[in-house]
């Protein structure tokens, strides 16, 4: 018997022609998230693929753990391979629900069977019967319930056999970098950080964009954005963060433009770097973490004079949702608790009372004129500073 | 950084170079077991008594009325808790000023949910405690009334004997509980004279190491332990004792009380001139500490300008100060104690607190108000139109 476990790919395997490409993807990123916990071997076999260790002191539980991080699985199970063979899956069949019961007050069970090798003489349903029958004989203390069971072991016949008990559901989605680059604009709130994993989960690679005020913001809130960053870098690998020097860029705003405006036309300069910083790293798009309606920036007319500042796509994914829906995302992906850290990011300093919520293209660029916006942008990308942030 | 001028010494200071040495050197050699039966352990017990006289003599108390533990609030926590818990005939009516460190304050809010009557004394505009409120909230079921001596945002300083005077007059079996932490090793204390009960004090305030504070209970007080074990501290503190630690607060506090009246000339000094040179170079500010308040603390709003802000403009240029009181900007809330003295929340929103110690100088002092200057000049909101 072998100590494996199983990785179910989600919707790759309905891709046509191009699926061994998604697969080969999926599998170097499964290695690259098993990095350091000792040699594995990564097969694949008919839609399914197999992480092999070569050691029995291998730590399943953390391997588990930084699978369901990585896009492209649906789930995976710890399981036990073994040879086909019914007397051999009868027996490790007792020896696995030994150690089930060692922990767990289990009372019911039932079992499934997939028989994926033809050749193999019993029939899934004689499989289950028989195997169910020689567990009852073993445990007195169970019972069979097939509709509600406390726990069910599945069979699963093929080349070689396996046995398990535990389904653990990961994010799906399709494997990182088969999707081209984006980038996002992390501010350090609640939103983007989930905008940026709710698009990297569709395969694309990120990089990030902050705003950095100081010194009218504090240094806690470049470190927060930094740790945002880190923890998005365990789903997206290691994020490029490129930190652009904003004071004067907003104390050029506060001056010259209407107090009103001044929001509007800020989120428009950060979109229009983020464009400038996107095209020069080879990345095809924007990400932000608007939401319809949710502050003055974010009205629909706002989201519109925003989004004229820029001509590549800008993917909001967040656009329908409410904030607790995004709450709710920000808990399971576990940047909710730096999220809402008190350090104040650019946004708050200089935020005006009484924000227009129904601005005007041609009035926001009249007031825009009063910049040299293209010297401010140009001279804030020269001054970035790039940051690469690694998982933990 | 070329420079740097710490003027925030109300939240740590730096330790003494001779404390760092000495903990060092204990660390390296005498790092016994004070409850060892061995020669190291003897050793090692041997110092931490000598601290603790050390200690005791700073402010005229027995040794034995002297405890050490890991700070500050740790020592106030014992000093409620632990009182209240060896204490309970005493009644069960507590009361706090309202502008208590929230190492008092939260153990009074904690209290108040297990069933305690608890009242929060009123400041006045200069955070003086208000004594006709005191004087009608104290009665025979009062246990214990907590009050700090230096306030830690604001420099005020209560009068802690008119205070014991008063409730002597109401109820002799209430207990005084004083929080010296900011005015420890800065001001002469005699807690036996001057009628209290129980003094809270901290090692990191005063150039010591952080980690190490003291509580002086009068030996006629009945204190229990909150931290339960191998009964070290005579019982009231169990845990290994912190031997460099408590070795390093007692040389600074050593230290600190040989210069006591220097210091406090030296430091009265630097806020004059601090004063001086403001109003002949700023406008639109307001001192919130009181005229007669302790040296060592000056906090002033200065209006139309975002505290924090100020904080990382002075920070960039190499000087350290802090909004209202370092425990409470982190959370993004006004101070409790600028709120109690009754200040608007825009002149809160513009409170900075600068904090001297003996290591400032006059030259330090010219170059944070010139800076002051430039930066509450750029800052401060202009449009009002």
């Amino acid at each position: 018997m072998k100590k494996v476990i199983l990785v179910r790919c989600g919707e790759i395997i309905l891709k046509g022609l191009n699926r061994p490409v998604f697969e080969s993807v999926l599998v170097s990123n499964i290695k690259k998230a098993l990095y350091g916990l000792g040699k594995v071997d990564v097969l694949k076999s008919q839609s399914r693929i197999y992480v092999e260790p070569e050691s029995e002191q291998y730590d399943f539980e953390a391997a588990v753990k930084r699978l369901t991080k990585v896009f492209g699985i649906v789930s995976l199970s710890p399981v036990w391979k073994i040879d086909t063979n019914f007397e051999e899956i009868k027996k490790h069949s007792i020896l696995m629900i030994n150690d089930l019961l060692e922990n767990n007050n289990y009372k019911t069970f039932k079992v499934e069977t997939k028989r994926g090798n033809k050749r193999f003489p019993m029939e899934s349903p004689e499989i289950s019967r028989e195997l169910g029958e020689h567990i009852l004989n073993k445990f007195p203390s169970l019972t069979v319930d097939v509709n509600n069971p406390s726990f069910t072991l599945f069979v699963e016949v093929r080349e070689s056999s396996y046995i398990y008990s535990e389904i653990i559901a990961a994010h799906g989605g399709m494997p990182l970098g088969t999707n081209g680059k984006a980038t996002l604009l992390l501010s350090g709130g609640i939103d983007s950080p989930v905008a940026g994993w709710m698009i990297a989960k569709r395969g694309v690679e990120i990089e990030a964009v902050h705003f950095y005020s100081y010194p009218y913001t504090s240094e806690r809130a470049k470190e927060k954005v930094m740790e945002l960053a880190r923890i998005l870098a365990a789903y997206c690998g290691e994020i490029v963060l490129h930190i652009v020097p904003f004071t004067d860029i907003q104390l050029d705003i506060n001056e010259k433009c209407p107090q009103d405006e001044s929001t509007i036309i800020m989120r428009r300069i950060m979109m229009m770097i983020s464009e400038k910083i996107a095209k020069s790293r080879g990345s095809m798009a924007l990400i932000t973490g608007e939401s319809v309606g949710q502050v003055a920036s974010q009205t629909i007319q706002s989201l519109a004079v925003t989004n004229a500042a820029v001509s590549i796509p800008v993917f909001r994914p967040l656009i329908g949702m409410d904030k607790n829906e995004v709450i709710e995302i920000a808990r399971r992906i576990e940047t909710f608790e730096t999220s809402i850290l008190p350090y104040e990011d650019c946004c708050t300093v200089f935020v005006a009372k009484h924000p227009k919520t129904k601005p005007r293209l041609e009035h926001i660029l009249n007031s825009e004129s009063k910049l040299d916006v293209e010297r401010l942008a140009g001279e804030a990308v020269k001054n970035t500073e790039i940051i690469r942030i690694k998982p933990n | 950084m070329t420079r740097e001028i710490y003027l925030d010494n109300s939240a740590t200071t730096k330790p003494f170079e001779e404390v760092t040495d000495y903990i060092s050197e204990i660390n390296r050699n005498c790092y016994g077991n004070p409850s060892s039966l061995h020669t190291k352990g003897i050793e090692a017990e041997k110092l931490v008594n000598k601290a603790r006289r050390i200690i005791a003599d700073s402010i005229g108390a027995e040794a034995k009325e002297i405890y050490f533990t890991s700070g500050g609030t740790e020592a106030n926590n014992l000093a409620v808790l632990g009182y209240l818990e060896a204490n309970i005939r005493k009644g069960k009516h507590i009361a706090a000023s309202a502008i208590e460190h929230p190492s008092v304050l939260e153990i009074y809010k904690h209290l108040a949910s297990k069933g305690y009557k608890v009242d929060y004394i009123k400041v006045d505009k200069s955070g003086i405690v208000d004594i006709e409120h005191l004087k009608s909230v104290i009665s025979n079921e009062t246990a214990l009334i907590s009050v700090m001596l230096v306030n830690n945002e604001t420099g005020s300083v209560q009068p802690i004997e008119t205070i014991v005077k008063l409730k002597n007059s109401i109820n002799r079996d209430t207990a005084i509980h004083v929080d010296a932490v900011q005015a420890y090793g800065k001001m002469n204390i005699n807690p036996a004279k001057s009628g209290i009960d129980i003094m809270t004090v901290s090692s990191h305030k005063i150039h010591g190491p952080k980690g190490v504070g003291a509580i002086y209970v009068d030996k006629g007080v009945k204190i229990k332990p909150i931290i339960f074990g191998g009964g070290q501290e005579s019982l009231l503190r169990s845990g290994t004792e912190n031997v460099p630690g408590i070795c390093g607060f007692s040389l600074a506090a050593e230290m600190m009380h040989s210069k006591i009246d220097l210091n406090i000339s030296r430091v009265a000094r630097l806020k004059k001139l601090f004063l001086e040179l403001l109003e002949s170079k700023l406008d639109d500010y307001c001192i919130i500490s009181p005229e007669n308040g302790f040296a060592y603390i000056l906090s002033i709003s200065f209006s139309g300008v975002k505290s924090e802000v100020l904080l990382h403009h002075l920070e960039e240029r190499g000087i350290f100060v802090s909004t209202g009181s370092a425990c409470s900007s982190r959370k993004n809330i006004h101070s409790h104690v600028l709120k109690a003295m009754g200040l608007k929340a825009s002149d809160i929103d513009g409170a900075v607190r600068f904090s001297f110690s003996s290591f400032n100088t006059e030259e330090e002092i010219e170059q944070t108000v010139e800076a002051l200057k430039e930066i509450v000049l750029k800052i401060r909101v202009k449009r009002l139109k």
